[in-house]
């Protein structure tokens, strides 16, 4: 198992350089121009030092390699810094946002917050719904509670989020007034009446998100569930007198969680990348929300940056689901 | 021994007549298929809404772009039931939206477009999939390097890399096909490349386990050539598996073509689509729900239709759960 951990760390040192050499090639290929909104009486001599001082004078080997090392050397030296109170990266030039001019990843860690708390709060509502429906559906099999759960994941799978929102708003905040329509991430939790308020704002985001894990995760645990429980194993148990509850519980749900778990590994990703639309409908201002303002800014490194990062994340979860699937199952042998 | 005796030798050797006619495979689908209650009004509903788009400009001949400002704002008819005051007309079902364009054209127009763009994108993933699925089941040489490639676009950030794209090149798409066919080619294009790499992993696990069959070793002894052992009998036995996913294609890319519209870079805003409405109404959403109502309802019947076909498809294509 370690060495496959380590063959597979190894191998994906390459897959991520390609990955972002296609970005960053892809960049490179657009039209779009940093300059643009410059106003057209600033002469061309300055927009030229402009350009250069965005780090746009040098070819565009140099600048992939100059990103590369930014990214992978200096970026986690301040973080370094951060941790131990050193200061290596005094002076040294970082991944700076055309926007904002600030280091982009500074930005990313301030939005980092709000993205984890109502998508990653989504994400645990939507897995712990998923799971009880999923057992019991495939338990009583086309029964009537079968057949709407499988209605009401059919429905999560086809209304996109960015109708679910809307209708939600004009529902809950509009009509019933229960609501607020926007997510306040100004808001400060100190005491119970404010933790009330940040509950308010946070319950129709992270429902809106729910729906669509809740209708992915139940599918999986239902047929995972139902290939279990005609296996010869579940019958000896039975056989042996173990009550119904201790068949089901621990028996089947063990051996069923095994895809269920890589199935959840593998949407983490999904979670630190935001949810672009949700995040857009709510005005909660996370990861996918920041990523759309930059690409509407024509703001190259923090979008490279961003795109690169949930690379990443897509590829260290695809590593862990694999790991995790051969250290829940004994029959899978990777060596 | 009297039993056997008793029997008559000649009627125990005879061939059993068949009690009933042979049936062909696809009857065996379709009778499988009717059972499914779910797939069979979504297919129903995808024949209808198809035929709504196709033909329903020859039936309610407005145009959807003509500006008729006196008959801003109007409600749809249905809003009489419970508020007679409303500003209603039978000449507008639907209602206007506030520059007074039709809703119902609009929602025709727009349905084309939304369907075009899902079925164009679905049928070029479609093609995508299935041959670099083909090809790295069926040549070994390839399979490597294929399946990397597949591996390394699944593991993109897709929908970031699709915004960045549409957002990208729309200028020189545009410029080069005009606004409207250019934002087709990218839209479709963009969504295809994103999208095949689930059809070919299935089709090339098909296929490498059915050329290990006999009937293929068959047809290479006779000689046939590689192109002909994939189009005669490779490709006829992966329909089911392709037919389904080209289900859930149509279903992706519909949507996504209406999540790129709603995030505003997609069609022009003169040229409605589902999305592009539906993002459009938003701001007003308070004042004039049915117009978020229609274009959404419109999208999401539309999926859940194909969906429940994919699922119906998927029972019926299966030999294994056929007849039970």
């Amino acid at each position: 198992m370690l060495t496959f951990t380590i063959r597979r760390l190894i191998l994906s040192i390459p897959t991520l350089l390609f990955i972002s050499l296609v970005i960053f090639l892809l960049m490179e290929l657009a039209p779009g121009d940093p300059m643009a909104q410059v106003p057209l009486t600033v002469p061309p001599e300055v927009k030229e030092k402009m350009r250069e001082a965005l780090g746009l004078g040098q070819p565009g080997y140099i600048r992939y390699l100059k990103w590369l090392y930014q990214f992978f050397v200096i970026e986690p030296m301040v973080f370094w810094d951060y941790l131990w109170g050193t200061a290596h990266t005094e002076g040294v030039q970082r991944v700076i946002s055309w926007q904002t001019r600030s280091p982009v990843m500074d930005i990313v860690i301030q939005r980092m917050p709000q993205t984890l708390w109502v998508v990653g709060m989504a994400y645990i509502v939507g897995i712990l719904i998923a799971l009880p429906i999923g057992v019991y559906s495939a338990y009583r099999q086309y029964s009537v509670f079968d057949q709407a759960g499988t209605f009401v994941s059919m429905i999560g799978f086809s209304i996109p989020p960015f109708f679910t929102g809307p209708l939600l708003i004009v529902l809950f905040s509009v009509q019933l007034g229960w609501f607020p329509s926007i997510y306040d991430t100004t808001h400060v939790v100190t005491d119970w009446a404010s933790f009330k308020v940040q509950f308010l704002q946070m319950i129709m985001p992270v429902m809106v998100l729910a729906l669509q894990t809740t209708a992915q995760i139940s599918r999986y645990m239902r047929a995972s569930m139902l290939e279990n429980l005609n296996q010869d194993y579940v019958r000896t148990a039975r056989a042996k007198g173990l009550s119904e509850a201790v068949v089901v519980m621990v028996h089947v749900l063990r051996n069923s969680m095994i895809p269920v778990v890589t199935v959840i590994a593998l949407g983490m990703p999904a979670i630190f990348g935001g949810a672009i639309i949700t995040e857009n409908v709510f005005k909660v201002n996370g990861i996918g929300q920041l990523l759309l303002t930059a690409l509407f800014a024509n703001d190259i490194p923090m979008v490279l940056t961003l795109t690169f990062i949930f690379a990443i994340l897509i590829v260290l979860f695809n590593l862990i689901a694999d790991i995790l699937y051969g250290v829940l199952d004994p029959r899978i042998r990777y060596d | 021994m009297t039993d056997i005796a008793q029997l008559d030798p000649i009627e125990a050797l005879k061939d059993k007549e068949p009690s009933q006619p042979p049936r062909s495979q696809w009857k065996d689908v379709w009778d499988q298929f009717r059972k499914h209650k779910g797939a069979l009004f979504g297919g129903g509903f995808l024949i209808f809404i198809t035929l709504f788009v196709i033909l329903g400009p020859l039936i309610w001949q407005l145009d959807p772009q003509k500006l008729d400002i006196r008959n801003k704002d109007v409600r749809p008819i249905y809003t009489w039931l419970w508020d007679s005051d409303a500003k209603v007309s039978w000449a507008r079902p639907f209602g206007t939206d506030n520059l007074g364009r039709d809703m119902l054209a609009n929602i025709i127009k727009g349905g084309r477009t939304s369907l075009a763009v899902g079925w164009a994108a679905m049928v070029l993933a479609l093609f995508v999939g299935t041959l670099i699925g083909v090809l790295s089941g069926y040549f070994k040489r390839l399979d490597g390097i294929l399946m990397r490639f597949t591996d390394l676009v699944l593991s993109l950030p897709l929908l970031p890399l699709l915004l960045v794209a549409v957002t990208l090149f729309r200028q020189p798409l545009r410029a080069a096909f005009g606004p409207e066919q250019g934002m087709f080619v990218l839209i479709v294009g963009i969504i295809a490349i994103t999208s095949w790499m689930q059809t070919a992993r299935i089709v090339r696990g098909e296929i490498l386990a059915l050329k290990e069959r006999e009937f293929i070793l068959a047809a290479r002894s006779i000689g046939t050539t590689p192109y002909k052992i994939i189009t005669r009998h490779l490709l006829p036995n992966i329909m089911s598996p392709i037919m389904v996913s080209a289900t859930l294609g149509l279903a992706t890319a519909i949507i996504t073509e209406s999540a790129l519209s709603f995030l505003g870079v997609g069609f022009p805003s003169d040229f409605p689509t589902w999305g592009k409405m539906l993002a459009d109404s938003v701001p007003r959403m308070t004042e004039y729900p049915e117009r978020v109502m229609l274009p959404g309802i419109a999208i999401s019947l539309t999926v859940l239709s194909v969906n429940y076909l994919g699922d119906g498809l998927r029972d019926a294509l299966d030999p294994r759960i056929r007849g039970r």
